[in-house]
This record gives structure tokens, sequence and C-alpha cells, in this order.
């Protein structure tokens, strides 16, 4: 589907009310990864506002990113309760398996990995999600494991 | 302790407290709910003595009876699962295990105030609940239609932002906003989602008014303390030896009794609360009571043995309120920007420890003029922690 | 209707208070000041910087007056200790991340975050600075630079931008620490929706937003030998100029200022109302022509540059409808390469055209690519002009011309009062009142009437058209025909009016739009504050001055009728059309999108 298209089915499904806004952003994010300045003038025209408005509100919200992200996004818990258990050898076992940065992308645009505050499993610290789905308990071992699912 | 006798406790405690995730059947309940008179729920929930369980702790009753006084077209109710304070994952349970109870309380709180549509926000790390909670709503919609009722609910996703817990920035961003919390009054119960009449609940407040209806108010009221009545469910982490994470217990036990059940003993803080909240060193586990007499919490209690250091702890919050505080007001924008600046600098030698109490006193300045809840609170962990461990801040 | 009275305490004293006061309203009306910085009346409740906290008995935490209500009962205190160490701290933490380079700010004097931490006394900065990200500063607009460092982040502008212009050029971004206000994308400014008013600048309480400078250019012109340089002031500057001079707002000042520019140094000094005048007599023929040949209507005012840069933006569909009369000042522009430099024998390569406006937005209308026509004139007369020559070289604001009346060492307020300079000194009242929203209006259907019926209109003086009213509307009888116009200022205004045009639905044939708030004396280049008290107290020197004028119906105006008879013919002619009108094209933003 063209992004055009993406987004007027989108905003059709939800309507073309502001209060539809993020739930628009949030179609487009699923489906590319993140909102291209073209995504958010489509989505401006459409709801008839303007484009700071829609820039103002993705760039709030740490899902809904601005610049390209990879195909799959890797999100760690870098809150405490998840460092206390190990977290920085679980971050640094993925960044060598994909020999990248924490906050960087892959080269071939397969994987982002960032840093993300508390998702809720700190009693499974560490964890993760990628994509959608949560991983927790991780040590280095079934962490990159947990990211090789996606290669 | 030891750990036999840790668990035989346990086990009582959980004998005792079994409203959240006692199995049961909801079909007969909505039936009763639905012929009781929306006084009569009021009444009810007035009884229970229930207050919040988002943090706050806002009797619950009160918060319905002003909506329900609120004269408008439409009203609105909201389910708050936006759980972002570190250290919970009770609502996460709830929603999986026990959607069943929240569905109806959001109806209840409806009939009484009025409304015909609800919303739960769930936060977006959570989507993976979205398929399972989406089909429980369907049918929940389905069902009610069939009774007659016009309430429905949808569900509406979060995109990452802490903040949006607080009840007004989440009304905000279900508005398609930015969000960031509104001056407050007019609050949303007399002006809140698009400027109409809205409850906003937590997950877990509109679970135990759905059991107070079908099961009378004794069941509830008769647990808890005269401030803090009921039971809370708690979210455990931190250096506790227990997995399970999740217990509803009682509410008013003190620090220590908490301590001596969840962990080996080696404890020399607990945070409760979330970064929120505030952190209790353990020369004061034994007079701290858990409950709106004494710290208050959202569920989260984190524990921290004798090999942690307190400055990362502290260090950690600070960053997390630098990035998820919204950023309008110039107390929370800027303060949690100079505290974490702060013990860094008197960290590094670069500020004397004197400086600490400059900071202490601009939390406390933070407290009393930041707009919302978030900058208000972050000053907690930071005059707990740098009073009950300024050693190891400074050192 | 009786507005509910609460009987309030203040700092331990009982007043009666109307019932939906705020605190801050409640305390101002009882001479309790309370300092504030975000809050701007009847635009921008966002209650962001927390100055304005108060407390109220019985309340956890300070309240912020500003968007607080008076309740019956309630107990202020603006004065304690608690109070006192919040606003200290607030200023200090906005101070930490302020470069503080004051000498070096244009808003220096005139800032209301000194002013502020010079009143609460805030003497020690020790926070330290720590500003995250770093924002270069957006110069792209030909009218005014933001820069981020200096920006506390009070959303006046954003507030303004979107609420009385509706143009929602800016916005806040990102959260926290990285909140800031930006473009869409941080594009600059020039590349976005915005049209150049300045009306954010006007409420914004530090230097970062200000205006584009050109004084030094003028500077230079001035002393460069063998330069002609003429400098025209527009109407709205002589009801605004002595604010900067300690005079009370609403003083008219149209010789002091005549004065000034001369002894600066200017070789003619010049009015537009001038050109205002002439503008009537071509807008109101053209309002004539439509009516009669069956042309676009309603005709919708075109003197307004942010307006322009507005319709070509939203409502490139009825650019039809806008009159195609250049503005005032590009009508002079024109004039003075051409006519007047034939007439007094001046090489055009030689004149430098100064202009100055109350406006932001001009400095853009004078880039505009199209504004060479005398250019375009020479070289139909085999004559070549320097390439990237302007009809108008240059436009300063008022506030700049007051900095360089102070720069010149002229004691303003000492000044005997001056006439302008012939031929283009010559104006009427109808000229004057272009200043003021409603005056374009008021000054063409003065000339219609007499175009149609031969004779002056028994009143001059429409009070239908005038007022501060968002729109106002008013018909007119002549001959016969009722004349139905609508006049809106504030885009936000506008853009009603124009939604309604869009529709097919608006009723009038004549409509008049101004930019900014009031008109053009509310314009981005005018002294600060400009509050709608101190607009509308230039609104009635506007009108005070029309009224002393011995003439005030553009038609009569000798130095134009001399123009047509010399120069242009008559109205409407070809010359007029190449010299005095112009044309406008759609315009897509964020071309390649
Ligand atoms: C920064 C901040 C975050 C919050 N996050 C949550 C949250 O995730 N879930 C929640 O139920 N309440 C949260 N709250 C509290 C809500 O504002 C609100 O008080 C609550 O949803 C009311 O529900 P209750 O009456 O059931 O407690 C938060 C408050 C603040 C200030
Ligand atoms: S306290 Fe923080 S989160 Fe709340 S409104 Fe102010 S800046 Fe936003
Ligand atoms: S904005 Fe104000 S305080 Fe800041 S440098 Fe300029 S004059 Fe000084
Ligand atoms: S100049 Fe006018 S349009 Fe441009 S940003 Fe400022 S207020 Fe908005
Ligand atoms: S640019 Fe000026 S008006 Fe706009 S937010 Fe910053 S300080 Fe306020
Ligand atoms: S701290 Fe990592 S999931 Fe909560
Ligand atoms: S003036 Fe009231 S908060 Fe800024």
């Amino acid at each position: 589907m063209s992004p055009e298209d993406l987004i007027s089915r989108s905003a059709e499904k939800h309507g073309r009310e502001r209060k539809n806004l993020i739930p628009i952003l949030q179609d487009i994010v699923r489906e590319n990864s993140y909102l291209s300045e073209e995504a958010m003038v489509s989505v401006a025209r459409e709801l008839d506002i303007s484009p700071a408005e829609v820039y103002g509100v993705a760039t709030f919200y740490s899902f809904l990113d601005t610049k390209p992200l990879g195909k799959n996004i890797i999100r760690i818990c870098k809150t405490i309760i998840c460092y206390m258990h190990g977290q920085d050898e679980v971050i640094r076992a993925i960044e060598d398996r994909l020999k990248i940065k924490l906050g960087e992308t892959t080269p071939d645009g397969e994987f982002s990995f960032l840093p993300t505050n508390c998702i809720g499993h700190c009693h499974k610290g560490p964890a993760m999600l990628i994509n959608d789905r949560v991983y927790s308990s991780l040590t280095p071992e079934t962490a990159v494991r947990a990211v090789e699912e996606y290669i | 302790m030891d750990s036999s006798t840790r668990e035989r406790r346990i086990a009582e405690h959980k004998k005792r407290v079994n409203l959240i995730f006692k199995k049961c059947v909801w079909d007969d309940f909505l039936d009763r709910a639905l012929e009781m008179s929306p006084e009569d729920m009021l009444e009810k929930v007035k009884e229970s003595g229930l207050r919040g369980r988002g943090g706050a702790g806002f009797p619950t009753w009160l918060k319905w009876k002003f909506a329900r006084e609120a004269e408008a077209d439409e009203k609105y109710v909201i389910c708050n699962a936006d759980e972002g304070e570190p250290g919970t994952f009770k609502d996460r349970a709830i929603l999986q295990e026990q959607a069943g109870k929240v569905l109806p309380g959001m109806l209840v709180c409806a009939k009484v105030i009025g409304a015909e549509k609800g919303f739960i926000y769930l936060r977006g790390e959570y989507a993976y609940l979205l398929p399972a909670l989406s089909q429980e709503v369907e049918n929940f919609n389905e069902k009610i239609r069939e009774k007659g009722e016009r309430f429905s609910i949808e569900i509406k996703l979060g995109s990452g932002a802490y903040v949006c817990g607080e009840e007004t920035a989440l009304i905000e961003s279900l508005e398609g906003n930015r969000g960031e919390p509104r001056n407050k009054p007019p609050f949303p119960v007399s002006e809140g989602y698009l400027g109409k009449p809205t409850v906003v609940h937590n997950v877990e407040t509109l679970v135990y008014a759905s059991i107070i209806i079908s099961e009378g108010p004794e069941c509830f009221k008769s647990l808890g303390t005269s401030d803090s009545a009921g039971a809370k469910v708690f979210c455990i982490s931190g250096d506790t030896d227990l997995d399970e994470g999740i217990y509803e217990l009682e509410m008013g036990m003190t620090i220590k009794e908490f301590v001596e059940l969840f962990s080996d003993g080696d404890i020399k803080a607990v945070q409760v609360g979330g970064a929120s909240g505030h952190c209790v060193p353990r020369k004061k586990f034994a007079d701290t009571i858990i409950g709106f007499e004494g710290v208050p919490t959202g569920g989260s209690m984190v524990l921290f043995n004798s090999s942690r250091s307190m400055y990362n702890v502290l260090h950690n919050y600070l960053e997390f309120f630098e990035e998820e505080s919204c950023g309008q007001c110039t107390p929370c924008r800027i303060g949690c920007q100079q505290l974490l600046k702060g013990i860094e600098a008197v960290k590094s030698g670069e500020k004397p420890s004197e400086y600490l109490d400059d900071l202490v006193k601009l939390a406390g300045m933070m407290k009393i003029s930041a707009k919302c809840g978030l900058g208000q609170s972050a000053a907690n962990p930071f005059i707990s922690i740098v009073e009950h461990f300024r050693e190891e801040i400074m050192y | 209707m009786t507005q509910k009275q609460l009987r309030i305490k203040i700092n331990g004293d009982t007043y009666l208070m109307y019932e939906g006061q705020s605190v801050l309203e409640a305390c101002r009306s009882a001479g309790i000041n309370i300092p504030n910085l975000c809050y701007l009346e009847g635009v921008s409740r966002r209650a962001s910087c927390g100055i304005c906290v108060v407390e109220i008995e019985g309340a956890r935490t300070l309240v912020r007056s500003c968007v607080t209500p008076i309740r019956e009962g309630i107990e202020i205190f603006t004065n304690t200790g608690r109070v006192r160490k919040a606003r200290h701290t607030n200023i200090k933490l906005l101070l930490a991340n302020h470069p503080r380079n004051c000498l070096e700010c244009d808003k220096n004097r005139q800032c209301e975050l000194q002013k502020l931490s010079d009143d609460l006394d805030v003497r020690d900065t020790s926070y330290p600075k720590i500003r995250k990200k770093h924002y270069d500063i957006d110069a792209s607009s030909p009218s005014l630079t933001r820069d981020h460092e200096k920006c506390i982040l009070c959303a006046r502008c954003v507030e303004v931008c979107s609420q009385v212009q509706s143009v929602d050029a800016i916005e806040i971004a990102e959260r926290g620490m990285e909140a800031h206000v930006s473009t869409f994308f941080n594009k600059g400014l020039d590349a976005s929706e915005c049209v150049n008013c300045g009306q954010c600048l006007l409420v914004c309480p530090t230097g970062a937003l200000m205006a584009k400078h050109e004084t030094g250019s003028v500077w230079k012109a001035i002393d460069e030998p063998g330069r002609h340089v003429v400098v025209q002031a527009a109407p709205a500057i002589r009801a605004a100029i002595g604010e900067e001079f300690g005079f009370e707002a609403g003083m008219p000042l149209t010789g002091t200022l005549a004065a000034a520019l001369r002894k600066m140094g200017f070789d003619r000094v010049f009015d537009t109302q001038f050109t205002a005048d002439l503008t009537i007599i071509e807008e109101g023929n053209e309002l004539i022509s439509r009516i009669k040949n069956k042309g676009v209507l309603p005709l919708i005012t075109s003197c307004s540059p942010g307006w322009i840069r507005f319709a070509e933006t939203f409502f490139p569909k009825l650019l039809p409808n806008l009159s195609t009369c250049k503005s005032p000042q590009q009508m002079f522009g024109t004039l003075a390469k051409t006519y007047y430099a034939e007439k007094m024998n001046i090489d055009p390569s030689k004149i430098t055209v100064v202009s100055v406006m109350p406006c932001t937005a001009k400095k853009f209308e004078a880039r505009r690519p199209e504004m060479n026509s005398a250019a375009e004139y020479w070289r139909n007369k085999g004559r070549r002009l320097p390439g990237g020559t302007r009809d108008v070289d240059s436009v300063i604001t008022t506030r700049e011309l007051a900095d360089m009346i102070r720069e010149s060492g002229i004691d303003f307020a000492r000044l005997t009062g001056e006439k302008f300079d012939e031929p283009f000194g010559i104006s009427t009242g109808a000229g004057t009142i272009f200043g003021a929203t409603g005056g374009v209006m008021e000054a063409a259907l003065r000339t219609a009437y007499a175009e149609l019926t031969g004779k002056s209109l028994k009143d001059l003086n429409l009070k239908a058209v005038r007022g501060m009213g968002g729109v106002r509307e008013a018909s007119v009888d002549i001959n016969g025909l009722t004349l139905k116009v609508a006049v809106a200022h504030g885009l936000k205004n506008a853009r009603e009016v124009m939604e309604q045009v869009s529709k097919g639905k608006s009723p009038y044939h004549f409509i008049e739009i101004m930019t900014c708030p009031g008109g053009c004396i509310g314009g981005g280049g005018q002294p600060v504050p400009a509050t709608t008290d101190v607009r509308e107290k230039r609104i009635k020197a506007v009108y005070s001055e029309d009224e002393s004028m011995p003439l005030r119906e553009s038609h009569k105006n000798p130095a134009v009728i001399a123009l047509y008879d010399e120069f242009l013919k008559e109205p409407l002619s070809g010359v007029s059309h190449s010299m005095l009108h112009t044309e406008y094209s759609r315009r897509d933003l964020y071309p390649g999108i």
C-alpha cells in the first residue's frame, strides 16, 4: 500500500477528526516503523490541521518516532530494577550480536536497539520488547536468542 | 524468618485476602448490578471506603457524585491502564487475568454518573494485551447491548509517555494532543474529555468497585484500616527472592512486616510507590505504615539490599523524570534537570556537599509549585533519599 | 445583567469581587500586583512559568493565580515567604539555561524576564547551565529571527499564532528537557505557514523572537555620498512612535516624526499616506468596475502583506477576489524610482527608498520577487538598473526607527513639528485612517460614494466600520445600490470571513482584512507592549488626526490629482496597471512533499 493510501485509509477508518490523530499516527508507525515528513504532511492535510501540530504531537510520544528506524525495534528497559538484575550485560550481548550501540539502527535497517523506561516486568527483569512482544528474565544468552528469532 | 515460615505466612495472607484474582462468573453479577439503582450503587461504594488505587487516593464515591451531579449531555468513564510508574505491573496482570471484572466496574461507574461511553487507555508498551483484551471488550459490549444498555467501551492505545497516566494528560492524549496536564480546576469530573464530565479510574479501583457492588461493601471494608480501607494489589520487585511479584494484601501493614515476608532480611531501603514515591530507610521500617496514613503507594514496592548504591537509584529516577516530564512548566522541566545535574556535581566534587541542601530546598519548591503530580512528586525520592542516604550521594 | 459578587480575602483584607475573575485579576483590582510571565490576557492560559503563584488557605500546594478562578470565601495570600521563594526559584531556574547576555540582546531594557528578575531581586544565578540540545538561530525569515537559547517556553508565541492568527506555524515539540518551540520538523520559519506578521514577537517576553534589523543598511545609504535617500513613513507610525520616547500611548506625533526623519539625514521625508490615498482611488475604481462589469466579488483589500501571504497559503482559490492593487508601501517605492526620479531628474539608480513601517511582514513584501516594477519601467525605456534593484530598498520598523533616532542623539520629545516634503508628503485624513482596522474601508467608502454620486458623504465619519469587534459589517446606500461591506482584523477573524466566501455564502461586495488585531497600529513592528488597551489608544490617535486634517477624502488630494495628470492618466489605466497593480500566486507548503 502506498503511504498516501495507508494514511487516507487510516483516516477513513478512525474518522477525520483531531481526536483521532494519534491512532492514525500509530497506524503509520505500525506499517513503516516511523513517521516521515511526507507522512506527517499527508496526515495534516487529511485532518485539516497544520503540519507543525502533527509534528508537535508526534515528537511528544516516545513510540511515534520521526526518524527512520529499523524493521524490528528492540526496546530494552533502562529503569533501575532491571539494571539491578544485570541489564548491562544483556545490553552488551545484544550490542555485540547486532554490532551496533544502544540507540542505533543496524546498517541493513533490520534492527533498531533503543532504551526505554520501565515496561512493567520489573519482577522479571531485565526485560525488553521486540516490536510488540515482551521478553523477560533475560540473560545475555536468552536475549541474543530472542533477537535471533527476528533474523 | 526462615523461608518456610515466610511461605506459610504468605499463604495465610493470600487466604485472608482474595478479591481481585478470585475466579467467578460475571454474568450473574451484571444482572444484579443492572437491577440496582445508581443511588444504591453510589451508597455501597461510599460505605466501602474505597479510595482510588492509582496513587492519589481520592474517595471513589465522591468522584462519582461530582460527575453524577454535573449537568451535561455526554459523560465519560475512562479506565486508566497507562501503568508507567517504575515498579508497577499489577494493572497488566489484572487486565490479563481479570478483564472480566474491570469492564463491569466501568459499567457501574457509567450507570452512576450517566455515561454512555467508556475508554480504556492502555499504555503502548502493553500493546500485546490488545488481541485478548479487544475480544473481551467486544464480548462485553455485545452482552450489555443485549441487556438493553447503551454503554460501550473502546480501547485506545498510548504511545510511550509516562505523564499520560496523569488523568488530564491522558484526556489531552485521547483528544489527539500532546499529553500535557491541564490546569486544575476545572477537574475532569466537571470538564474532562471533550470538555464533558469524565471519571478516570485506575484499573484496580474499577475492579474493587465491581466487587463491592456485587458482594456488598462489607467484604472490602472489613479489611484494612480506617484511613486505608480494604486491600490492594502490590507489585514486589528488586531484592526479593520471590519472583511472583504480584500479591493482593490488606492495607495497613508496616514496612517491617512487609520486608520480613518478601525478603531474606538484608534490606536497607524500600522505595514505596515507584519513582514518584518515598524511600523508606531500614530504621523507619517498623513505624511506617503502608497506606494513606503512612506512605501511600499505587502498588510499587521496590526492595534494595545493602549492596545497592542509592546514588544510582536516585540518579536513575531523576533521569526518568527529566525525560518523562511533559516539559511545560518551569519547576518540573528545569527543576528535574537541576536535581540530576546537582547530584552529579556533588558526586564529582564540582559542588560542595552543602549544595545538597540547596537542592532539597529546590525539590521542596517543586513539590508546591509544579503544575501536576509528576513535578510535585519527583521531589519525593529526592528528598527522602538525600535525607537518609546523604553519604551515598556525596561519596 | 448584574454579575454575581463574591466575598474574598486577600492578605487578610476583605473585598467584593466579581464571579469569573481570576485570582490574579481580583488581586489586581485590589491594587495588589502579582508578577507574571507567561499569562497573556484573553490569549494564553498555559500557566507554564509558575511565577504568579500565591497561597490559598487550605490548599496543599501553591496556586497559579493567572488561571485560578476566585470562589466565595477564598483566602488569598500573595506575599508569604513560600510564595516569594517559589517565584525566586522559578526565575533562577529560567535564568540557569539562559544566555544572560543582555548587552547584546535586542530586548535589553524591554525584556520582561530581565525586568522581573530585577523586580524580584534575583541576584544570584547559582544553578548551572544545562540546556542539552543546541539549535541554531533561525534567520530564514526576512521578518524575524528565533533564538532557542533565549526561549523560556512560555508558549505565548504558539498561542498567538494559533488563537489570534490561526496560522499554527509554530508548536511546542518534544517533551521534558528537550521541549522547544518548533516549526514543522524545525525547518526554517520561512519554509513554514508563517505569514511574517510578528504578532508572536510582540508578546515574546524575552529576546527569543526578534525582528530582523535593517538599520545598518539604512545608515549606510544615508552616509553614502551622492545617494538620494527618500523615506516614507506609514500612517500607523505617528500614532505609536511617541511610546518609544515616554509619551502616553495615543499621542499622534506627525510633525515631530517628520522633523526627526529630516534630522536623521534623509534627503526627502515623504508620507506613505500619499500612496494610501492613491490606493483608495485605484481600489475604489476597481470595486466600482467589478460591480458594474459583474467581476469577481467580494473584492478584498490587499494592503496587508501578512494577509496576502495567508491567502496565498490557505485560500489560493480565492486569490481572484483580492484587489490587484499593490500596498501603499510598494506603490510608493515604484513611484519614487519612476515618476519622482523623472520629475526631479534624479538618476533612479542613485535613489534609495526606505520605508518606516509598523509591520514585520512589510520586510517580506519588499522582497517579493515581483516588487521590482521600477526596474521593469526603466528596462522598457531602454535603461538597465543595477541587478537586484528593488522598488523598496530597506524596511525598518517603528522600533528600529526609534533606535536610530536615539542613536542620532535627537531629543525627540523636544523637536518642533515639521511638514513632510512635497510631492509625496501631501495626504488626506483618508490616508491617515489606513492605520486602524476599518480605515481602508472607511476611506474607500468616502471616495466611492463621491465617485458614484458626485457629492461627499454627509457625515464622513462612518462609525459602523470602526471599533475593535473581530468582524464588523455595514451597508451603505449609494444611488440605490446597497453596498454591503465587512471588516476583519486578526487572521483568525479573517479565516472566518474567508470560509464564508469559500462556501459562496458571503453577502458582501467589499471586505477589508488586516493581518494584525487593531490593524497596522497593532503591527509586529510597533512598540511593546501592544496590549488591547494600547491598541485602542493608538486607534483613537488615528481618528483624531483624521478629524484635524483639512482634506479627508483621497480623491481630493491635490498631489494625487497631479500624479494622474502628469503620469498615470486615469485610474486603472495601462500605466497604473504596470506600476500600481500586482498579482498573487498560490503558495505550496513543503514543496516536494
Ligand atoms: C505523572 C502521573 C502519572 C500517573 N500515572 C497513573 C497511571 O499510570 N495509572 C493510574 O491509574 N493513575 C495514574 N496517575 C494518577 C491519575 O492522575 C489519577 O489520579 C488516577 O488515574 C485516578 O484513578 P483512581 O481514582 O482510581 O486512583 C498518575 C498521576 C501522575 C501525576
Ligand atoms: S509538573 Fe512536569 S509533567 Fe506536570 S505539567 Fe509541569 S512539566 Fe508537565
Ligand atoms: S532575553 Fe532578556 S534577559 Fe535574556 S539576554 Fe535578552 S534582555 Fe537579557
Ligand atoms: S510571525 Fe505571525 S504567522 Fe509567523 S510565527 Fe509569528 S505569529 Fe505566527
Ligand atoms: S519564543 Fe518567546 S514567546 Fe515563544 S515560548 Fe519562547 S519565550 Fe515564549
Ligand atoms: S524496571 Fe524494567 S520493566 Fe520495570
Ligand atoms: S503567569 Fe501564571 S503561571 Fe505563568
